[in-house]
């Protein structure tokens, strides 16, 4: 036979054999693929941040077509659009998120809080805190080295001034920074309403507190006394606000000698 | 005796001389791709062991029936990536259904394998050296083991980087390379001692 006419039948009928040997396995060896978990998939923002408590995007969906949850209001970057497109998936009720940001609660900018030492390891809070809790004299503080700009994966976060700030406009949600934030200090504040908190979380008797900090809170008790609203109280020489209290008046950060009070409203 | 000898000769020569990633320079992009952790560097390296031995398993008597004894030879690469690439969606329609666990421990590894050249290079390579089918079977073993102990050695390696104060102009694959090149010129050290062995 013709070497040539030889050469092209060996390389097609091996090729059509894998071929067919391909598709009849495809075929017989088929996994059924859940839809629905793929469509619920399709809606869901793909950030995989872990905001709903599953493993990513991915595991909630299946956790959702499979009936483990039946909440749709896990989703905080993907907000109630999403919910109502889940909701739409899985004949599910439709879940109200209610739209939150994230916030430091700290202002020890760089002239207003002292430091101690001058820092110059790995550039990682976590690290930082190793060293004497950090190079600023406050140990309760933001480190400002930056763990939660990593963490955030919607560069909602910024280092102003040797503090962490987080854009509320371009915040989803997904508490990666709450969970990052080696001295705990990113708390999730509610949008739309203006609520008052203590930008501080300082544990030091307030004599303490004022030689390292001029914005540091120092226990002094006048924002308990001039809330209305029960809502604000002192535990460990600082005050904390209960958000679900406060309606916003703005007469506790009226009164604050050092202005850690501030009223926030978070506008998008 | 002299058979066992001779296949601990290979054995040994594609593990250590003859390593297809650090001698050989071949799967680099898997070397440098998946070696940031041990785990997924061996699981990346079963897979490659097991491909590679399915692999030679399937193209050595293509290659002896089919190709050799009607003259046409220089057809051996197209037809062996043909029957890899096969080969692999074949192994991954099964696993995905048979071994979900193992499936999804290996994830995009598994068809990144259809265009491993070490896959390529041990059929290729038995060919060339005249292995017959039990010597080609442990000589693609050999490389698969080899494969194994570079990418888990330097994942080591890298993983000891990742905490280093690197230079910002080397940050990041400069110094993954150069790490490599290192790695390699130490696997130089074992040229000569497999012959001497077995002499």
């Amino acid at each position: 036979m013709n070497p040539i006419i030889l050469a092209v039948l060996i390389v097609s009928v091996i090729g059509l054999i894998a071929g067919l040997a391909l598709a009849v396995a495809s075929i017989v060896m088929a996994v059924p693929v859940d839809k629905k978990a793929e469509a619920i998939r399709e809606c869901l923002p793909g950030a995989n941040c872990g905001a709903c408590g599953f493993s990513g995007c991915d595991g909630y969906a299946s956790a959702l077509s499979k009936g483990v949850t039946k909440n749709t209001a896990l989703c905080s970057p993907g907000g109630n659009d999403v919910s109502a497109q889940i909701a739409e998936i899985t004949g599910l009720s439709a879940g109200n998120v209610a739209p939150s940001a994230a916030v430091v609660m700290c202002q020890g900018f760089c002239e207003k809080s002292n430091t101690k030492m001058v820092y110059n390891g790995v550039e990682s809070c976590q690290m930082a805190k190793q060293l004497f809790g950090g190079p600023k004299e406050c140990i309760y503080g933001c480190i400002g080295l930056g763990d939660c700009v990593r963490a955030c994966p919607y560069e909602a976060i910024h280092i102003c001034d040797g503090v962490a700030r987080v854009n509320p406009a371009m915040c989803k949600a997904c508490k990666m920074c709450v969970k990052t934030c080696p001295n705990s200090l990113i708390k999730m504040m509610p949008l739309h309403e203006a609520k008052a908190a203590v930008l501080c979380v300082n544990k030091d008797k307030g004599a303490i507190t004022k030689k390292e900090c001029q914005l540091g809170c120092i226990g002094c008790m006048k924002c308990v006394k001039a809330c209305e609203f029960d809502a604000v109280k002192v535990e460990n020489f600082c005050a904390k606000v209960d958000f679900n209290k406060c309606t916003g008046c703005g007469k506790c950060t009226e009164v604050c000698p050092v202005k850690c009070i501030n009223l926030i409203t978070l506008e998008d | 005796m002299e058979l066992t000898k001779g296949l601990l000769s290979i054995l040994l020569t594609m593990i250590l001389t003859q390593n297809f990633v650090l001698a050989k320079f071949l799967g680099i992009c898997p070397f440098l791709g998946v070696s940031k952790k041990v785990n997924t560097a061996v699981g990346m390296s079963m897979a490659v062991i097991f491909v590679m031995a399915l692999a030679t398993a399937v193209t050595y008597p293509i290659n002896k029936y089919l190709l050799v004894a009607n003259n046409l030879e220089y057809l051996q690469t197209i037809v062996f990536i043909l029957v890899i690439a096969a080969l692999v969606q074949m192994v991954e329609i099964v696993l995905k259904k048979y071994m979900p666990a193992l499936y999804n421990s290996l994830g995009i590894y598994l068809p990144l394998i259809t265009t491993n050249c070490a896959v390529l290079g041990v059929v290729t390579l038995n060919i060339d050296s005249g292995y017959n089918f039990v010597e080609s079977m442990v000589c693609a073993l050999g490389g698969g083991i080899g494969f194994l102990v570079a990418m888990v050695m330097f994942a080591g390696v890298r993983s000891r980087l990742e905490s280093c104060d690197i230079p910002k102009f080397l940050k990041g694959l400069p110094i993954t390379l150069v790490a490599a090149s290192l790695v390699s010129l130490s696997f130089l050290g074992f040229a000569g001692v497999v012959e001497n062995i077995f002499a």
